[in-house]
């Protein structure tokens, strides 16, 4: 598994999204994110139905000595989210991209993804702080 | 073997003897009674047992050196709990009526006087029950002071290097908290102050000396940039301990403040309070600290309510009392000459545990520390993290420093010994840490899997929050 | 005495390793002009025996007084086992459990404390304390609001008038609308909530018992909030009477907190006391406090620690659920502790409070002195006094606490007197107080 797969797109705070057909969008936390919280306990997920915007908070992760805002990387509304993380919240340190999805977002504005990072700027990103 | 006292109750239970009331019944209906209560059945000598097997599981002040940095970890003089256990004072009733209670209002007015005497501030009040309430407390006045003068400010500046129950206090009265950087040296980012103060700004928290154990070198100048553009000045207490008899907290430019009781004027901790944290005032705002407010007329004393300008009350009475009886025995203990002797010991204590300490440990900031200095993970080899060295100090027969605070330094150890502690057990603790540096060097398993030789071993804080058990299910119910 | 023990070459030598003159040079950072050059004006140091003696003195000219009051500070008999166990040094001079591996003493008594709370309750989780009554009750209300996002709150005129206050005071900074009702005859009137239930109340503060002493029907106020899924917060000052009335969770209460005072711990004018702070399990993720939780160690044996300590001020800082620390876990320690000796005869003490309140009243009133409620109560009753403020003060000169004068508080119910009745006090006691009482107020 790649810690930074190429084909999503990733925010500064360490969101991706994952465009899985037409204007709906996979979010979650990066690898890295995950990796700087350590073990999860908790996710407080976004509500159903929510409309946001982009950078606009949808969630909270917590883990055992930190807590983290999730900030949605495009604006949309808010189609499912990720029950499976009430139980094992440790999906999103073990399979932080497919397993440990957080919400499915109906994106407004498919030209939010431009603001993005792409997988290898984001590497550059985390590695150099630029 | 870990057990609740729920596992030592007996099935029967035999109801102890009650004094009959002669010919009373009782008059409470029947569908607002209870049929029976869900309580262990234990006898005493097995609920002896089991606490007093707990307490073994403990370690106190009493039990060894507690170097936890921004707590003031200082022996409890046991004449303090003698005192504080006086029937008179146990017994007294909040709501007896002045005349009844004379004792007490000379405890809490005098222990009032000799708090402004030590800090410079104007008047006490002595009803917030911890820090962090007097925090509030004080925020609460701030505030009032504001809405009194008919403006409006929405903001209160607070250092990085800030205590958590800062920024909390400051927003459960509606303010936003705006972060003041510091520099590498640790001292507040005095231009970048400069650039946040404006006249939205209704106040800056600053801890004094800093979290760092750092006397800020702009300590005074603060307070100037803040005043020029109407802002208050709160200083946050908590180490008051380096600067008993050295300096008044007034005369560098505060307004007000809150002291910990259960820090400087060592009170025991009792696993996580009581405490006491009186909030002192400036003449500009003693109109506003809460009520009642002790007084005196000659020989007697009372209390008084009428106070219009008062935020009103912060606790169901006074305060936690019998926490204040133990700080008055305190001072009247040390007495004029005692104060510049505690400052002066738990600053020298701290000074040579630095130097002989930052050759084992980096040090972050080499700066004259106050009576407490915060080392760091840097350059440690072989994966060994502060919380694993934190653990393996427990096995070596001490309560770790406090770790991760502040959270300005990366894996800050933050050591406090205060001025109960002497060179030899300073020397004995300075060979404990060498030798664990050792092993982080030589032997990094035994630190990394620490603690050995504790009761229990490293707990699963983990399972313990994802998923949460937070009391003993009833048998025999869902 | 200072308690230092470092000498004079101890000094010395620490000095030489600093590499510095005196203890004086290690203040340099300080400005000068703020140094002190002299001791501050206090008085001179005491010795130990001095101390005692002086302290002793004062703490006898409070007066020793045979209590007849209550009013959210009650006296209830501490067996010896308490004090003896919670002076143990390993539990009173330890800090905040932060290190479970040293600290499960501690964290095992208060998860013993927090489950035997849950059960008087009826609440499916409970904090390990917060300072009092009155912010427990206030940091209820906070928690209630940060769940339904409405702030204004609807609190019955029967709750304690300190927590009340100290309610406003929090209310004002945190921009909270309270709108109190008005009761008649001593109890919260069902409608008396309803009229004013509206779109941006979500929460309701009641006391039970009443600060009168009297028993609220927590099932009627319930059924009625539940019908406009508003909160549900009771508060309960006199713990003991959890001992023999239904939980106020089995009456649907949401929200149970108090002032644990009762449950061994003294009254100590007023402090500390030992703030109890109950919820049922949608509360938890808000719950301000600290919790302790039941987990293993690293060889899989049982052990606890604090948890879900990621919404305390320490981590989440201004988005923290309250900004507490430092609470109230001696106190909880010895609640805990009386709680374990007494066990289910907690019920016969509660009984026997009431039993004695009720024997107090009927001598009253075959006396000619009536009740000003017929409400069922539990250890408090208000009863007509004329001339309140001389009697008591006649009345302490006797040697007795004779109850509150409420009138400060309840200007309607001027010349009454709220007097309470515990274990503490005998049948006799009760007969010789009454008749005291009916010579003073003959003169």
């Amino acid at each position: 598994m790649s810690t930074i797969p190429k084909e999503l797109r990733y925010s500064k705070d360490h969101e991706w999204i994952n465009v899985v057909e037409g204007n709906i969008g996979l979010c979650g936390i990066t690898f890295h994110a995950q990796q700087l919280l350590t073990d999860i306990v908790f996710v407080e997920l976004p509500e159903m139905g929510l409309t946001v915007e982009a950078g606009e908070r949808v969630a909270v992760v917590e883990s055992v000595k930190a807590v983290s805002d999730v900030f949605s990387p495009v604006g949309g509304k808010i189609l499912e989210v990720n029950n499976a993380l009430e139980d094992e919240p440790a999906l999103i340190n073990t399979d932080p991209y497919e397993g440990g999805w957080i919400y499915k977002i109906g994106m407004d504005n498919p030209e939010d993804l431009e603001a993005l990072m792409t997988a290898s700027a984001y590497e550059k990103f985390i590695t150099t702080g630029k | 073997m870990i057990r609740t006292i729920f596992d030592l109750s007996s099935d029967e239970f035999t109801p102890e003897r009650m004094p009959s009331v002669s010919a009373t019944e009782n008059e409470i209906p029947d569908e607002y009674l209870n049929r029976e209560i869900d309580l262990p059945s234990v006898g005493e000598a097995d609920v002896v047992r089991h606490y007093t097997k707990l307490s073994t599981m403990n370690f106190g002040v009493d039990s060894g050196m507690y170097p936890l940095g921004s707590c003031t970890m200082k022996y409890n003089p046991k004449i303090n709990e003698r005192v504080a256990s006086r029937d008179g004072f146990t017994q007294a009733h909040p709501l007896a009526g002045d005349d009844s209670v004379q004792g007490s209002l000379r405890v809490m007015y005098q222990l009032g006087e000799y708090l402004s005497t030590i800090t410079g501030m104007c008047q006490f009040s002595l009803q917030p029950a911890a820090g962090a309430h007097g925090e509030l407390t004080g925020v609460m006045m701030i505030k009032k002071y504001f809405e009194n003068r008919g403006e409006r400010r929405s903001v209160i500046l607070i250092p990085d290097t800030a205590h958590g129950t800062n920024p909390a206090s400051v927003a459960i009265c509606g303010y936003e908290v705006k972060q003041v950087p510091s520099t590498l040296d640790g001292d507040v980012d005095i231009d970048a102050l400069q650039d946040l103060c404006d006249e939205s700004v209704a106040a800056m928290m600053l801890t004094c000396p800093n979290t760092l154990g750092l006397f800020d070198r702009n300590t005074v100048k603060i307070s100037e940039i803040l005043h020029a553009k109407g802002a208050l000045y709160y200083c946050d207490g908590a180490n008051l301990n380096a600067l008993l008899g050295r300096t008044r907290i007034a005369d560098l430019g505060f307004d007000l403040m809150h002291v910990n009781l259960h820090k400087t004027f060592a009170t025991p901790h009792g696993g996580g309070g009581p405490g006491s944290g009186p909030v002192g005032v400036t003449e500009k705002l003693e109109r506003f600290l809460p009520v009642p407010v002790i007084r005196r007329d000659g020989e007697k004393y009372f209390m008084e309510y009428n106070r219009s300008d008062s935020i009103g009350r912060v606790h169901s009475f006074y305060g936690n009392f019998l926490v204040m009886v133990k700080a008055y025995a305190y001072i009247l203990s040390l007495g004029k000459q005692g104060m510049a002797e505690v400052s002066g010991h738990a600053v020298l204590n701290a000074h040579y545990l630095s130097a002989l300490l930052r050759t084992s440990f980096n040090l972050p900031i080499n700066r004259g520390c106050m009576h407490e200095f915060v080392l760091n993970d840097d350059n440690l080899p072989n994966g060994v993290t502060t919380n694993d060295i934190a653990k393996r100090i427990l096995d070596y027969g001490y309560h770790s420093p406090t770790i991760y605070f502040p959270l300005l330094i990366h894996g800050a150890i933050m050591i406090e010994p205060t001025e109960t502690e002497n060179k030899r057990s300073l020397d004995e603790f300075i060979a404990a840490m060498k030798m664990i540096r050792e092993e982080i060097n030589t032997s990094p398993d035994i630190v990394k899997t620490a603690p050995h030789n504790t009761p229990v071993k490293r707990v699963d804080a983990v399972l313990a929050a994802r998923k949460p058990v937070l009391r003993e299910p009833s048998l025999g119910k869902k | 005495m200072s308690y230092i023990s470092n000498t004079e070459s101890d000094v010395r030598k620490m000095l030489g390793v600093i590499g510095a003159d005196s203890i004086d040079d290690l203040f340099a950072d300080i400005p000068p002009e703020a140094r002190l050059h002299e001791p501050l004006s206090l008085p001179d140091a005491l010795s130990e025996i001095e101390t005692d003696t002086l302290l002793k003195k004062i703490a006898n000219s409070n007066n020793a007084l045979l209590p007849f009051a209550g009013g959210g500070s009650y006296c209830h008999y501490i067996p010896a086992a308490v004090d003896q166990l919670s002076s143990r040094s390993e539990f009173y001079t330890a800090y905040t459990p932060y290190q479970p591996e040293v600290s499960q003493g501690t964290l095992n008594a208060i998860y013993e404390y927090q489950t035997m709370i849950c059960r008087l309750t009826g609440m499916d989780v409970a904090n390990a304390s917060m300072y009092d009554g009155a912010t427990a009750c206030v940091e209820s209300v906070l928690m209630s609001v940060r769940m339904s996002g409405k702030n204004r709150i609807i609190v019955s005129d029967t709750v304690h008038p300190n927590y009340r206050e100290v309610l406003r005071t929090y209310g004002w900074a945190a921009g909270l609308e309270i709108e109190e009702t008005e009761s008649s005859d001593g109890k919260t009137g069902v409608s008396d909530i309803t009229q004013r239930i509206n779109d941006n109340v979500g929460t309701v503060v009641i006391q039970s018992p009443n600060f009168f002493g009297i028993i609220e029907d927590i099932k009627k106020i319930a059924g009625c909030t539940k019908e406009h899924s508003v909160h549900l917060v009771v508060v309960v000052t006199e713990a003991m009477s959890l001992g023999l009335l239904k939980s106020p969770g089995e009456c649907g209460a949401d929200i149970v907190c108090g002032e644990g005072q009762s449950f061994g711990n003294y009254q100590g004018f007023g402090g500390p006391g030992l703030g109890i702070l109950a919820a049922k399990e949608t509360f938890l993720r808000r719950m301000p406090g600290r919790l302790v939780g039941k987990t293993v160690d690293a060889e899989d044996n049982t052990a606890f620690c604090l948890t879900i300590q990621t919404r305390e001020q320490h981590i989440r800082r201004e988005n923290a659920t309250s900004n507490i620390c430092s609470n109230e876990g001696l106190c909880a320690l010895r609640a805990a502790i009386y709680l374990s000796l007494k066990g289910k005869n907690l019920r016969g003490i509660a009984e026997l409070n009431h039993r004695l309140t009720c024997y107090m009243k009927n001598k009253l009133v075959e006396n000619g002195i009536d009740p000003v409620f017929s409400h069922p109560f539990f250890n408090e009753i208000l009863i007509n006094c004329a001339d309140a403020d001389r009697i008591i003060g006649s009345m302490r000169a006797e040697g007795y606490l004779f109850g509150i004068d409420i009138s400060r508080w309840y200007p309607k119910y001027k010349d009454c007197v709220l007097l309470c009745a515990t274990e503490c006090v005998t049948t006799e006691e009760i007969d010789q107080m009454i008749s005291t009482f009916i010579r003073v107020r003959g003169s």
